[in-house]
């Protein structure tokens, strides 16, 4: 199934995961590969388990069976700070950002990975770690151009436009240096032009060498940007393919397309 | 602006002694001064890792016990006639002592609640501050419990040409309370602008946003408690020395509450908070009571309390730092820097072109 980029190796491999809370199963069975420079969309029906599958991958929810693998280390058992810290970065559903922060502060609370800064170090003031802040500030500025939102830098990030809070939220995970991005509905809530640059911008992290797992909703933006699309249905994965065989796929069709869906 | 407010308020710091010749305001200017460093360590943990410490006089008793047993020397026993003895040391090596103990407790207080948040760190913290108080309340052979330490002997050291220097008066304490405080500001002030700071302000603003770009919030909420709990037992040493009795009232749980009350009036999460709500709060009821029978004076200082959280929540200090913005239209902002200097009033001189090339950021895809 995976023809498209069947050549390169897997960044990330979901191997039987299955994910039950109590009685209830969210995830009954799940595999599936994100490989080198590929960009993955997983979508399905609300309540399909994608969120949950989100969750296990970064760490927030370890799964009752089944493992994760990223670059061929096994993260099922990791904290989410170390699954961030081994380059596998995630955005959240529901819009979350440091509240109280402007956005630069928030980019620079993101940049937390690149310091090296010790606390002695710190606590002393030495030369090298001025230099290092002074650094991270110049990235912050880098971060903030490449995203587009460097107009609103000294803005509360509550204050911002919906839109922009979302993109200030990948500006945050981009700041952690991933080399693969999950972003769960990045577009929620975003405008048709908004939707439109954000299209633009995936295609410019994906420049950077950054594969990326999309969840959305937003099915133009899924077909317009997949490499390949995996359908949770119930727990379970129904496809997994370029989109032009989802779009064809009866069983998607019926699940979560719909009839419509075949013109769009 | 803001140099000038702060060379004039190090000013009136500097020369308290020459002008202020009130010997009992003098002390209460000293006391008021070690609380204040207290509140400042205890802002670390509330305004910047938003972890409140009901618990915080723990430290700073554990640090004035630990000070104050160093240089006072113990002899105890343990099991049977094994006996630890130890022989007085000077109270300056008392006050190093006791910060590192305080900052071990501050380390194990930590690590106890690593996983645990908000109410329940809160309990943890006032289960330990009570655990100590009956500690040196019953452990008499220790601290003669109700007893008290007294007789600890003031600050002093051995000095080259000058000789033995020791503070019996209140006003060289003054000047060692003042040089403690200037210390604990700037470490706490290099913390919360550094990259460890931040990721305290993370913990504190958005928790699962904080681990999701690979800050481990457990490490840093760990260090805040060790430096917040070393400075609240360095604190707890000069207000050994400086009162030079100690017993195990020094716990009481009001103590904590009034350190709570200068950081949360004056600005919790802001470094001149604790500073302005501690110079209130310290002074105020010393002020009333020339002026104000004994339950009047506590009645105004209730009533204080309640107008300021009613009116200025977030406390004095924002609250007079957005006045002043909206006065003079500045918002504090991050400016590109094309060289070291920045004006105040020139907005876009001072950009400069982005450097972003595509697929490198200058720190993030370099290495």
């Amino acid at each position: 199934m995976t023809k498209a980029m069947g050549s390169k190796k897997p960044i990330l491999s979901i191997k039987h995961v299955a994910v039950h809370f109590g009685g209830l199963v969210a995830i009954s069975d799940m595999t599936f590969n994100v490989n080198e420079g590929e960009l993955v969309s997983l979508i399905g029906p609300n309540g399909a388990g994608k969120t949950t599958a989100f969750n296990v991958v970064t760490g927030y929810l370890r799964p009752t069976n089944g493992e994760v693998h990223f670059r061929g280390m096994p993260i099922h058992d990791l904290k989410p700070h170390e699954v961030a810290d081994a380059g596998l970065v995630r955005t959240f559903q529901k819009t979350s950002l440091f509240t109280s922060n402007t956005v630069f502060e928030n980019v620079l609370t993101g940049l937390h990975r690149h310091g090296s800064a010790s606390a002695w170090a710190t606590l002393l003031s030495l030369p090298h770690v001025r230099r290092e802040e002074a650094r991270l500030r110049q990235t912050v500025w880098e971060i903030l151009d490449f995203i587009g939102i460097a107009e609103y830098a000294n803005e509360l990030g509550s204050a911002l436009p919906y839109g922009a809070q979302r993109l200030l939220g990948v500006a945050v995970a981009l700041a952690a240096n991933p080399s693969l991005l999950l972003l769960d509905e990045p577009a929620s809530g975003m405008n048709p032009s908004e939707t439109a640059d954000f299209m633009h911008l995936l295609g410019k992290i994906r420049a950077l060498g950054i594969s990326i797992l999309l969840v959305e909703h937003d099915m133009p933006l899924v077909m317009g940007v997949s490499d390949r699309i995996v359908v949770l249905n119930y727990g379970k994965i129904i496809a997994d393919a370029p989109p032009v065989e989802i779009q064809q796929n009866p069983e998607v069709i019926s699940a979560y397309l719909g009839h419509g869906v075949k013109h769009a | 602006m803001k140099n000038l407010w702060t060379w004039l308020f190090a000013g009136i710091l500097l020369t308290v002694p020459f002008w202020l010749q009130d010997q009992y305001f003098l002390h209460i200017v000293i006391t008021t001064g070690i609380f204040i460093i207290g509140a400042m360590s205890l802002n670390l943990l509330l305004g910047f890792t938003g972890q409140l410490s009901l618990g915080h006089i723990a430290f700073f008793g554990i640090g004035a016990y630990a000070s104050a047993l160093t240089s006072l020397g113990f002899d105890i026993p343990i099991f049977g006639d094994f006996r630890i003895v130890h022989e007085p040391w000077s109270p300056v090596i008392g006050v190093l002592v006791g910060t590192l103990v305080a900052g071990l407790c501050g380390y194990i207080v930590g690590k106890l609640s690593f996983k645990i948040r908000g109410a329940y760190f809160v309990i943890v913290t006032i289960s330990f501050a009570e655990v100590v108080r009956l500690v040196a309340l019953n452990w008499v052979d220790l601290t003669q419990g109700p007893l008290a330490l007294s007789n600890i002997p003031p600050i002093g050291f051995t000095m080259p040409v000058v000789g033995e220097v020791v503070f019996w008066k209140k006003v060289p304490n003054y000047y060692l309370v003042l040089g403690l405080g200037f210390i604990a500001y700037v470490l706490i002030a290099r913390i919360v602008h550094s990259r460890m700071g931040r990721a305290m302000i993370a913990l504190r603003e958005n928790e699962p946003l904080a681990t999701s770009v690979g800050i481990n919030v457990t490490r840093y909420l760990v260090f805040a408690a060790v430096v917040s709990a070393a400075l609240a037992g360095a604190a707890g040493g000069l207000y050994a020395h400086y009162i030079r009795i100690i017993d195990p009232d020094i716990f009481l749980f009001i103590y904590t509450v009034t350190m709570v009350i200068m950081v949360v009036t004056g600005g919790k999460g802001t470094l001149a908070g604790p500073i302005v709500g501690g110079l209130i709060f310290g002074v105020l009821p010393v002020g009333l009571r020339s002026v104000a029978a004994p339950e009047v004076q506590w009645i105004v200082y209730g009533i204080v309390m309640i107008l300021i959280i009613f009116f200025l929540p977030r406390g004095i200090v924002p609250a007079v730092c957005s006045w002043w913005h909206r006065k003079t239209g500045s918002v504090p902002g991050h400016v590109r820097l094309s060289g070291e200097l920045a004006s105040d009033n020139d907005d876009g001189a001072n950009l400069q072109e982005s450097q972003f090339v595509p697929g490198k950021f200058s720190t993030l895809r370099g290495r």
